[in-house]
Order: structure tokens, then sequence, then C-alpha cells
């Protein structure tokens, strides 16, 4: 079942994360083109050889999105896909784009995401209720207009503090181990000059000493909103052999979704991760054992908690004592988000899930500089959408 | 954009036809739920068909609305700026014995002291003109 492994990720792109932004406002179509020619002259491929393209949202066309960005890039396509699942967008752009490539749909696939600022439009826009809500809709019908948001069950912060409140309830509470996480990939961040904390350390203790927001979580547990974006570009292995660097194969995927919010989660504090990451692992025929590095989702410290337990690289509720047991930057036995994670990174929208892949693929391609790992070979990766509600992974492998 | 508080009214459940009997009974004070007459499971949020099996073959049952507080987060900071006034806010998952979990507030816990388990009983919150709320309190 799955991938054969063929379908590879051969060029990015990743702007540095920003706040306040510096780089001048464009249009999410303008981002979208930049980005996508600056992935594609990493990989050494011709605009006119993309025949596939896979997006978000753009700020310019509510629907009818994929037709826009063709037209705009002066493509014709034959993969046209919008991705609708948060966090675990970019994660779910890649496998789609290896699946489509694999059943020879198409040869060369974009998929880009424009975070950066855009213009004040000359004439208002319509009010958007996401301003208020976030991920939740207010929309009459909802049933997160009807049943949550009315009691303030509003946002992520809320929902991820119900995981870590149940989660610790359950396994017992350390609240530093989850602070390391946090410590750990700032000293990643501080290695990493696109970091949103590349000049600012920070400590368990700093971790711990920062405001409470939704309890148990801190304020540094939390990522920080900045501007960004990124892409990269799939090809075919047989295309992929004419690349400028190594090509990253997309050896395994997984994907599981259960729940909108977690009032309805059906096993809380258990998560959609150890299905999305059993499906990756034994599509690519790895254990979690033999990867070099993990590049997994944290818009919080227990999310990266959650998905390293349920991932399968400790016993389900060991979570804390393995991460007290090793270390988590680039420097130690489990390097993890090496980047800084966006808890180092920035969180620049959904671009801040395309952060983990790309980190993957530079580490691959041995690209990371003064954070390059020792052993690069395979990478695990995941994206997080809503609250532990829409799980994406990925297994991907550089090419021998 | 302004997001001052006093610009965006507190959101309140606005009823739909399948959802409708679940707030009617709460504004005479008694907590209804729907059970599935097919595969025999209690049903929140209320929806047009079982989310156990898909059956259409919903009923309302009348319940305590008592349980356990299954788990929670104290918002600091608000959840969003209506709820500026609220503050520290308890936001509670409240897990019913009929084996549902309900979104509520535990509207006189000690965020302090509170812990996943806590028994609460059920608070109707009336506002004039409004749906009535389901909120909790320490049993």
């Amino acid at each position: 079942m799955g991938l054969r492994g063929d379908a590879c990720i051969v060029g990015y792109s990743e702007w540095a994360s920003e706040r306040p932004a510096l780089r001048a406002p464009r249009q999410s179509l303008a981002q979208w083109a930049d980005l996508a020619a600056e992935a594609l002259a990493d990989a050494g491929i011709e605009a006119g050889e993309v025949d596939g393209l896979v997006c978000t949202e753009v700020f310019e066309s509510r629907a009818f999105v994929p037709a826009t960005i063709a037209e705009y890039c002066g493509w014709s396509v034959n993969l046209a896909e919008r991705v609708d699942l948060g966090g675990a967008t970019p994660v779910g752009m890649v496998w789609r784009a290896a699946a489509a490539i694999e059943l020879g749909i198409c040869d060369v696939v974009v998929m880009a995401v424009p975070a950066d600022p855009t213009p004040t439009s000359p004439v208002p826009r319509p009010f958007d209720d996401r301003m208020l809500f976030g991920a939740s809709s207010n929309a009459w019908g909802s049933p997160q207009a009807e049943f949550d948001i009315p009691y303030g069950n509003v946002a992520q912060n809320c929902g991820f503090a119900m995981y870590a409140q149940r989660y610790h309830d359950q396994y017992g509470w350390d609240e530093r181990a989850r602070a390391k996480i946090v410590a750990d990939q700032r000293v990643s961040a501080n290695a990493n000059p696109a970091a949103i904390f590349h000049d600012v350390p920070a400590t368990i203790d700093d971790v711990l000493g920062s405001r409470m927001i939704a309890d148990p979580l801190h304020l540094l547990e939390i990522v920080m909103p900045c501007s960004g974006g990124a892409a990269v570009v799939l090809c075919s292995a047989e295309r992929a052999a004419r690349t400028r660097h190594r090509p990253v194969h997309v050896a395994g995927f997984g994907e599981r979704l259960t729940h909108k919010t977690p009032t309805y989660a059906p096993d809380l504090p258990h998560t959609p991760v150890a299905a999305a990451a059993h499906s990756a692992f034994s599509m690519a025929g790895v254990a979690p054992a033999d990867v070099d590095m993990v590049q997994i989702y944290d818009c919080y410290s227990i999310t990266a908690l959650l998905t390293i337990e349920d991932s399968g690289f400790c016993a389900k509720g060991q979570a804390q004592a393995f991460v007290n047991d090793h270390g988590l930057s680039f420097r130690g036995d489990f390097p993890c988000n090496t980047h800084g994670g966006q808890l180092g990174f920035g969180q620049s929208g959904l671009a801040g899930g395309m952060s983990h892949v790309v980190e993957a693929v530079r580490q691959v391609q041995g690209r990371a500089g003064d954070r390059q790992l020792g052993r690069h070979d395979t990478a695990y990766v995941t994206g997080t959408g809503g609250v532990m509600s829409e799980q994406s992974a990925l297994v991907l492998r550089g090419a021998r | 954009m302004t997001t001052d508080p006093g610009t965006f009214p507190k959101p309140r459940p606005l009823p739909t036809a399948d959802t409708a009997p679940y707030w009617a009974a709460l504004a005479d004070e008694r907590v209804v739920l729907q059970h599935c007459d097919a595969c025999d499971r209690f049903v929140h949020y209320p929806r047009h068909r079982c989310p156990h099996c898909l059956s259409d073959r919903l009923s309302w049952r009348e319940v305590s609305g008592a349980g356990t507080v299954f788990t929670f987060s104290v918002a600091r900071q608000p959840t969003a700026v209506m709820f500026a006034d609220e503050v520290p806010q308890v936001i509670a998952v409240v897990e019913l014995p009929e084996g549902v979990r309900i979104t509520s507030t535990v509207v006189d816990a000690d965020p302090d002291t509170l812990r996943c388990g806590a028994a609460v009983v059920p608070v109707f919150d009336h506002q004039p003109g409004e749906t009535t709320l389901l909120r909790h309190r320490l049993a």
C-alpha cells in the first residue's frame, strides 16, 4: 500500500521570519509567483516544465484559487489542489503532489505558501470573522458557533491547554519537560539567521517564568506569529536526476483527521498522530528509531510532546522522561526541529508548517550550514492542524 | 480594524431546526440530549444524523446535566475580545455519565485548585432576550 518512493522534493524557497515585517507588502498572488520562481531556480527546473500546483488560500480569491494561480503564473496544469488542513496543510500538500507524480498525472509540481503582508486595499474590505474567531467558524449553523464559541472555547490556546491539562493529569506533571522542548529548540534557532528568535536565548526557567496564557501553557510555549513564506518543488525521480541538489524522496506518508474541536475528540489525549505516523513509517519501511532527525509541528510545546510520543519514539505516557533524557537541539542525540521549530523560528501563518518540510529537505541535502547534522539521510516530518485534529506525517529519504 | 470589545456583542447560540429542542429545554432549566434509537448511544452536539452509525432515528431524552470535568483550561488572556470581562475564565470539557462531552465553563471554581475529575452540576445562564447557556459549578 502507498507510495513507491519515486517522487522527490528537489528545491525550496524560504523567507526569513520577520516581526515586524520588513519586506514590502505584496499581493499574495505576487508572493506565490516569487516563491515559485525561487524554488524552481533552486531546483534548476524551468517554469515551463510545471504541470501541477498545490495551494492553500490566497488573499485575493475566496474560491477558484488553483485556476487563478495557474493563470497568473502562466501554467497549464494536470494537478490543481487546494488543501484545507490548517497547520497540516504543507505536509498534506507534499504527499498529494507525490501521489499525483507517481500516478503519472504530472511531472513537476510547485507548492507555495505566501505569508508576507499584503498591501492595504484602496477600497474597504468586508469584515472577516477570522479576525475574532481564528480557526473557529462563527457562521450560523456551525457547530463551533453554536456549542463552543459562546463558552469562550475559541481559537487555539484554550484547546491545546486542554490537551496539556488532561495529558498531565493522566501521565504526571513535569512542566520542565515541556519547557525543555522550547529551550533545546531555541539553541537551534540561535544557530539559524532566519529565525525570529535568532538573537534571543531561552532557558527552561525563562519559559516557566513567562506569563501564563492558558493554564498550563506559558507565553514562551506558544508560537510567535510573524511574516514569511515558503515553497517547495516536487518532481519524478527521472526528472530529479537532472536537478541541482540531492533529491529527497517522499518515502512514506500518513494522514488522519478525527475532530475539529477537542471537546469531541474520540480519545484525548491520544491523538491522530499515531495513525498518521504508523502509516508513514510502514510505507517507508523504517522504524522511528531509524530516522536521523524529526521536524515535527510545534505550534505549542505540548504539540511536540504529544507528537514525539504518539509517533512511537517512546511509549504512551513516557514523552516527558524521553525529552528529559535526550538533547533535542541540532547538537543533541535526538535532533528535533533543527531550524528552531516554529517555537524558535516563528509561525508565518500556514507557511509555519512548511518550515518543517523545508528544514528536513535542507538537512537531507546537506545545506544547513552551522546547524548541519552529521547523519542526514532520513527525516520524519509532521503537520498538525486544528487542535491535534488534523494530522499529516512524512518520511523523507535522501537519494543514495 | 477595531477590536474594541464594546464593538462586538458576546456570541450567543442561534439555534437551527436540528438543535432548537436542546436550547428550548435549557430555557426551562432542563437538559436534553439526543439519543440514537438505532445504536442506543447518546449524541452531543445535536445534529441531523447519529455520528456513531449515521442513522436519522434520533430522539430527545432528559438527563441531569451533572458530570465531571474531563479537562479544562484557564484563560488568563481572553480567548476572544468579547470574553475580556470573564478572565480568568475556566473553560471546560464536561463529561456526562451518558457518555458525551460538552463544552462549558465552571463558574465558581478556584482556577488554581481545580483538577480533572471534579464533579460538577448544571448552572442555567439566562440572559434577557438571549439563548440560555448551560454552564457548570462544582457539586
